[in-house]
């Protein structure tokens, strides 16, 4: 698909070669990376502005400091963590009272994560169109506190390991563990209404 | 028996398939005895897949280009 004469697979070569000061291997990882970037940022500050700074500040930081990313890790997981970093900025400057932090104490408290019991449609997305869906479902992420929802992006609409996210989001393997467990009961609760069995009634849990 | 508690917080590591063996079997036994367990269990797995099967993300083509002319900025004085 690409017309670049780089190899689309060998990574840790286009980041050398952009070491190296090859412009044209640093675009090619921006292309790479920026929808990523610019979508996490987006569900973190839930601010197109300030998702749009962050991706600037990320890959302008990423540029300059390319000499110190250690090619023991993945590019992506380095510039993630830099865009992290970021984007809470972001939320504390707008919060200046309260402190943001992705270690925040999280909430245990069960009654918040299945409130809902309904069985689905099998295909519960048929019901909707494909605008709808994507409504429906960022929607659902927004309602997420900061924490899960880049835990919850990384993992499960990303696609990163654990041990990835780990990395990228500087929390240990378990706390992103449990995150994106409240994150998928919370999801799984605010997806409900919408595609849930027509005619099941809730029950109570427990 | 698993209580349900104890079901809720292995079902991460279940739907990703990371349990070992002998878990899996008690959580899937528990699946079988606990219909409220089964339906949750059900749905968190179709929660993740809608949202794997998700439409790729198009970047904006203005916030690219405003990207691309903040990093030919940084790029020239760089130079």
């Amino acid at each position: 698909m690409s017309s670049s004469p780089i190899e689309i697979d060998d990574e840790a070569a286009i980041v050398a070669q952009a070491r190296r000061g090859d412009a044209k291997a640093f675009s090619e990882l921006l292309r790479r990376y920026e929808g990523k970037i610019f979508r996490l940022a987006l569900h973190i500050t839930q601010n197109r502005e300030d998702a749009e700074d962050v991706l600037q500040e990320a890959f302008l930081k990423a540029y300059e400091h390319l000499d110190q990313f250690q090619g023991q890790s993945k590019f992506y997981t380095w510039i993630v963590r830099i865009a992290v970093n970021q984007a809470l900025m972001k939320l504390r400057k707008r919060k200046s009272d309260r402190s943001v932090s992705l270690d925040d104490a999280i909430d245990t408290g069960e009654d918040k994560v299945a409130r809902e019991i309904a069985a689905w449609d099998e295909n519960p997305e048929q019901r909707y169109t494909r605008e709808e869906m994507n409504r429906i479902l960022t929607a659902a992420i927004e309602g997420l506190a900061p924490i899960y929802r880049a835990v919850f992006v990384l993992r499960d609409v990303d696609g990163l390991s654990t041990e990835d996210a780990a990395e990228a989001l500087d929390l240990s393997v378990p706390a992103v563990k449990s995150r994106l467990l409240r994150a998928r009961l919370q999801l799984r609760d605010k997806l409900t209404r919408y595609f849930k069995r027509k005619g099941d009634d809730t029950f109570a849990y427990l | 028996m698993l209580t349900c508690k104890q079901f809720l917080d292995e079902l991460s590591d279940y739907l990703d398939e990371k349990t070992d063996e002998a878990l899996r079997q008690k959580l899937e036994q528990h699946i079988q005895d606990c219909p409220n367990c089964w339906v949750i269990c059900d749905t968190t797995k179709k929660t993740i897949q809608i949202y794997r099967g998700m439409d790729p993300y198009q970047m904006p083509p203005d916030i690219h280009s405003r990207l691309v002319s903040a990093l030919e900025r940084k790029m020239a004085r760089k130079a």
